[in-house]
């Protein structure tokens, strides 16, 4: 990226970003076309005289966020808890997994064409089998997130492993390096970008997990909710459950993000210069 | 660093014991079940102190033949033998500069130097103070902190070469150190180089495709032969130190460089017409 470069770039944060409206940009964006869609559906429903039972005005959700607020509160934190130890579980096999693919042959032989083809089965079909075996109670939701969020973390895990550069290898090696140290030095560091990359696609998927295996059976959690707010008709309340559950997956999401941030910030900088907007 | 007493330009005495014993050495690859001779028979040594230059065509196996000096592939018959140890796994007492600078991304310039200290589970702080003399002596003081992604390339090769330095090992093994930089900046690493030998006299074995750069650092130039490599002249380049730019326009460099060449047409590898 810099070989031509004469010196250190001085600070990539003033070469990168010229303005404040610039550095805003990525956020204000989205932002914008976010109100001129919610606009545009209000106003979509007060021309139209549509029925609330089939779109709710967003002003009528809006309105029912904050008057359901105590109850959708309490829902989110038993599906965020769902999600995030079945996020948690994806993780502590996951990167293991992926290390021992990587690290130990007969384990790659044996486990990975049926970890692969295990992926082809839809586990939303699979869901009612956990919840048979485990009861209706959290543990099944965990699992059943564990089972759709586990798989992009081994497998970026494993990528992001094998991609270590052969010379820098080498160069660990000179310095009697054992099989362990060049993992520690070297293989696992330089995979955390596919490993970050892996999380956050397996938080989505944990979150859409926990939703499944609440659709399946639940007496509580927003999924639940959704369902028997759909049951009495009560659209509003289906549409402020969504917007709660997105406010928490996007919320992980970035919550993720932030971490990344801090434990690669070497990745990220280096990233910057050519980006531009990150 | 110890410094041997040696007056700077005298002739390579022949009475030196070797640091490297390189016998008989051969390394033969099985791409898809084909024998390929990657490197015939090598034999020479390295002195205490001596700087040997190997130079030679694309994929003639130069930096097969480091590689296997330094232990980190097995040779396929020979031995290597350094300071009477035969070397069956990486040897560990060297310093190992390659191409691409292969530094750590993640760690910061004087962590990358300290990684050399790290893996060998060295004090950090004992060395801490040499890691950042070194980094001063190559132009890099100020730049402890920062990353190598925001580093030019070659001040990434000038970290590269202190890595290599801050344990002080009596060996350094360099496979075309230079070979990315641009022309400028590619001399000025020589004259650093250069520098920093002629002040720590440590054995280097130095792979380049570049006849100058060869003839310019080494008391000894070895020229291979394209694939399979073999030797096909060895140099004494008697010329003073510390050798100056301006010397590669000398007479005595041109003769040393015109004997190079003409090994290299009389492979067919430069064609004039």
């Amino acid at each position: 990226m810099s070989a031509e470069r004469p010196d250190a770039l001085t600070d990539a944060d003033t070469e990168a970003l010229p303005s404040a409206g610039a550095r805003l940009a990525p956020y204000l964006y989205p932002a914008l076309t976010l109100a001129g869609l919610v606009v545009a559906w209000e106003a979509f429903t007060k021309l139209t005289a549509v029925s609330r039972l089939l779109l709710p005005a967003p002003s009528d959700i809006a309105a029912t966020l904050v008057s359901a607020l105590p109850l959708l509160v309490h829902m989110s934190a038993i599906t965020a808890a769902e999600f995030l130890l079945g996020f948690g579980l994806s993780v502590v096999v996951g990167i293991p997994l992926g290390a021992l693919l990587v690290h130990a042959r007969p384990v790659e032989l044996a486990v990975y064409p049926l970890l692969v083809a295990s992926q082809t089965v839809p586990k939303a079909a699979i869901a009612p089998i956990f919840v048979v075996w485990l009861g209706a109670g959290m543990t099944s939701k965990v699992l059943i997130a564990f089972t759709i969020a586990f798989f992009p973390i081994v497998i970026d895990t494993a990528i992001g492993l094998r991609a270590a550069p052969p010379e820098v290898i080498n160069v660990v090696r000179s310095m009697g390096a054992n099989a362990f140290q060049v993992f520690w030095f070297v293989r696992f560091p330089n995979a955390l970008p596919n490993i970050f990359g892996g999380l956050k696609v397996a938080s989505t998927l944990a979150v859409v997990g926990a939703i499944v295996g609440e659709f399946v059976s639940a007496e509580k959690g927003l999924g639940y909710l959704v369902l028997v707010a759909n049951g009495e008709l009560n659209t509003t309340l289906v549409f402020a459950s969504v917007v709660t559950l997105s406010v928490l997956g996007v919320g992980f999401y970035f919550l993720l993000e932030l971490v990344e941030r801090f434990v690669i910030r070497w990745h990220v900088s280096a990233r910057r210069p050519e980006t531009g907007t990150m | 660093m110890t410094a041997e007493l040696r007056t700077p330009g005298s002739p390579v005495e022949a009475a030196r014991p070797p640091f490297v014993r390189i016998a008989g050495v051969e390394k033969a690859y099985r791409p898809r079940g084909r024998a390929l001779q990657a490197l015939d028979p090598i034999t020479f040594d390295l002195g205490v102190g001596e700087f040997v230059s190997i130079v030679g065509p694309s994929g003639c196996g130069k930096s097969t033949l480091l590689m296997l000096v330094a232990g980190l592939i097995p040779t396929t018959a020979g031995e290597v033998v350094i300071q009477g140890q035969r070397i069956i796994r990486p040897y560990t007492d060297v310093g190992v500069v390659f191409q691409q600078d292969a530094l750590l991304a993640w760690r910061s310039v004087l962590d990358n130097v300290l990684l050399q200290i790290d893996v060998r589970g060295l004090d950090r702080r004992r060395y801490e103070p040499t890691a950042r003399a070194l980094l001063a002596r190559v132009g890099i003081s100020g730049f402890e902190s920062y990353y190598p992604g925001e580093l030019s390339g070659g001040m990434r090769q000038r970290v590269a070469l202190c890595r290599a330095l801050v344990h002080d090992p009596p060996l350094l093994l360099m496979d075309e150190p230079f070979g990315a930089l641009d022309a400028l900046t590619r001399d000025q690493m020589v004259l650093d180089l250069q520098r920093l030998w002629l002040e720590a006299r440590k054995t280097v074995l130095f792979i380049t495709h570049s006849i100058w750069e060869a003839i310019f650092l080494a008391d000894r130039v070895v020229v291979m032969s394209p694939r399979p490599g073999r030797i096909a002249s060895v140099l004494e380049i008697d010329l003073p130190r510390p050798r100056r730019l301006g010397m590669r326009e000398s007479p005595a460099f041109g003769r040393y460089a015109a004997a190079v060449r003409q090994r290299f047409q009389a492979f067919g590898l430069l064609s004039e017409t």
